[in-house]
């Protein structure tokens, strides 16, 4: 009995030690940094102050807080149309190749999502492959401006992060049972009602697990503005980039990841209200 | 309905064109013998050698390969333990570690990258090996608690009570039972935190410093300066590494899954 309980200790000690060190502490020490007041010498001075927050009101910080957020809304919108017919298909294919199918998408959902974006940029570069077809065919006379513009961004945002849309909705479409699909055909309803009335609700455990894996990288992605928008469009990724190595300006980095937290939090707790327990799990057959 | 089955095998292919085309035009091309345009010139394997004389690159990887191997290493026996606690026990703030380790995933890696460098700055913790090393095993235990608890709970139960009735310790079940049962799992765990470790790009960026560098990394640096066909041929074969792993990693789950439908 003794071996039992001091086994059980080990383990509980051991992961909530590591969780308590490297994730708790160092999320209350980003609350209580942005609360602190910037100093040049020696990072932060410990005077409490809201300033960092009021800051973030100010036009500049806030466009790019309004940018990031429409650019994370449109990506995921964008996602959620292309991935669910995708997943809805493939999910119910009775393909005896349909684990090959979903491979096909574990793959680009583990791949460095950098590499992914450095290839957009070559597809869509001047010189790229697109322009060099659209020239030779003859649709255009100059290479079109694709690079370095807003909706290159997006379009590297979509193509990073569909398989993160795609692979939860899967795991959820799969779930649904058709017989419920077949009862409310026979039951009279038309196609779009079936869909709105007993698709969609059913599945929106996934539809909500996609969005929060695609919305908050989607704002915080540093590099895809960087190497596909020329860092002429800023998002708040590359502004708490900006505060934590270039500005030094620790508290203004901590009190924007604090607001990135609280979006965070906010959609998990939609996330949890909206979904039966049981469907919690569906979260764990992500891999 | 010919045009609904159009659809229904049109649509998804178009969708894995869109995903695989861009990766298989850098692919092709890092054969490309010519620096500059996209034309076709011939096969070679000139960049590749290149990138094999590149010797800070091959330190870069050597970094990145130690990291890799102990995060992982670490991350999945941690993660492992936190499975088979939540699986098994009861304990104070059971729940709350399951909305933790729920939290971790969906946590953007930027908030995550920073609130490591908070803590590190205040430990006096230099930039370097360590700060890197306890980053990615903290970054990657969440992912494995995951892939071992979804097959855990495939268990049956009944096997650890018919154990501990013929008088084996919570460790002997622990080891002999429940770590031989899951190893296909815990060996997936392993591989896609090689992955995570090995591509990581954003909390490294935060966490380490000039004197340890690691590939993804170089690999963002390198990028950010354009089109090159050495890092086309770099991204090829970091590429056809995280493929192998994956098929891997994913043939050890469908292996593991398989035999629990047999004995159904």
């Amino acid at each position: 009995m003794q071996t039992k309980s001091t086994f059980k200790k080990i383990c509980v000690t051991v992961i909530w030690g590591w969780l308590l060190i490297f994730a708790l502490v160092p999320a209350a020490l980003m609350l209580i940094t942005s609360f602190l007041t910037p100093d040049s010498n020696d990072i932060v001075s410990f005077h409490l102050t809201f300033d960092n927050y009021t800051q973030l009101f100010n036009p500049a910080y806030l466009r790019i807080l309004l940018q990031s957020l429409y650019l994370a809304f449109s990506c995921t919108a964008l996602c959620l149309l292309i991935g669910y017919p995708f997943a809805f298909i493939i999910a119910r294919s009775t393909s005896k190749h349909r684990s090959l199918f979903l491979l096909l998408v574990i793959i680009p959902f583990w791949t460095s999502s950098l590499i992914r974006t450095y290839a957009i940029m070559a597809l869509i570069k001047a010189k790229g492959i697109i322009n060099t077809v659209l020239l030779a065919i003859g649709i255009v006379h100059h290479p079109l401006p694709m690079l370095y513009t807003y909706s290159a961004i997006l379009l590297g945002c979509v193509y990073d992060f569909l398989p993160f849309m795609i692979l939860p909705l899967y795991a959820n479409i799969e779930k649904l049972n058709p017989e419920l699909i077949e009862a409310a055909r026979d039951l009279g309803a038309g196609r779009i009602r079936t869909l709105c009335k007993i698709i969609l609700p059913l599945t929106s455990a996934g539809i909500m697990a996609g969005t929060l894996l695609v919305f908050l990288p989607a704002m915080t992605m540093f590099y895809i503005p960087v190497l596909l928008g020329g860092a002429k469009n800023l998002l708040l990724g590359n502004l708490i980039e900006n505060q934590f190595l270039a500005a030094n300006n620790w508290p203004v980095g901590a009190a924007i990841s604090m607001i990135i937290t609280l979006f965070m939090c906010g959609m998990i707790f939609f996330y949890w209200r909206n979904s039966l327990s049981k469907d919690r799990s569906n979260f764990e057959e992500l891999v | 309905m010919k045009l609904n089955r159009l659809i229904k095998y049109s649509y998804p292919a178009f969708v894995y064109l869109f995903l695989y085309f861009p990766i298989l035009i850098i692919v092709v091309f890092s054969f490309n013998d010519t620096s500059r345009s996209l034309v076709w010139k011939g096969f070679t394997t000139q960049w590749y050698t290149e990138l094999f004389r590149d010797t800070n690159l091959l330190s870069v990887t050597g970094h990145s390969l130690i990291i890799g191997v102990l995060a992982a290493t670490i991350a999945t026996a941690i993660g492992t333990i936190a499975a088979v606690s939540l699986f098994r026990y009861r304990f104070w703030g059971k729940k709350l570690l399951h909305g933790l380790l729920f939290v971790m995933i969906v946590t953007p890696e930027i908030v995550m990258g920073i609130a490591l460098l908070l803590l590190y700055s205040s430990l006096d913790l230099p930039l370097g090996f360590w700060s890197l090393l306890l980053a990615h095993i903290t970054l990657c235990i969440p992912f494995v608690t995951i892939t071992v608890y979804s097959r855990i709970t495939t268990l049956d139960k009944a096997i650890f009570e018919a154990a501990r009735d013929l008088g084996a310790t919570d460790f002997t079940i622990f080891s002999k039972i429940i770590i031989p049962l899951l190893s296909p799992s815990i060996i997936a765990g392993w591989l896609l935190s090689f992955t995570l470790s090995l591509d990581d790009v954003i909390t490294s960026y935060f966490v380490s410093g000039p004197s340890f560098s690691i590939l993804p990394l170089k690999v963002y640096a390198m990028v950010r300066l354009g089109i090159k066909p050495e890092i086309n041929a770099l991204c090829t074969l970091l590429l056809i590494l995280t493929l192998l792993i994956i098929i891997s990693a994913q043939f050890a789950l469908y292996k593991n899954s398989g035999k629990k439908h047999a004995k159904k």
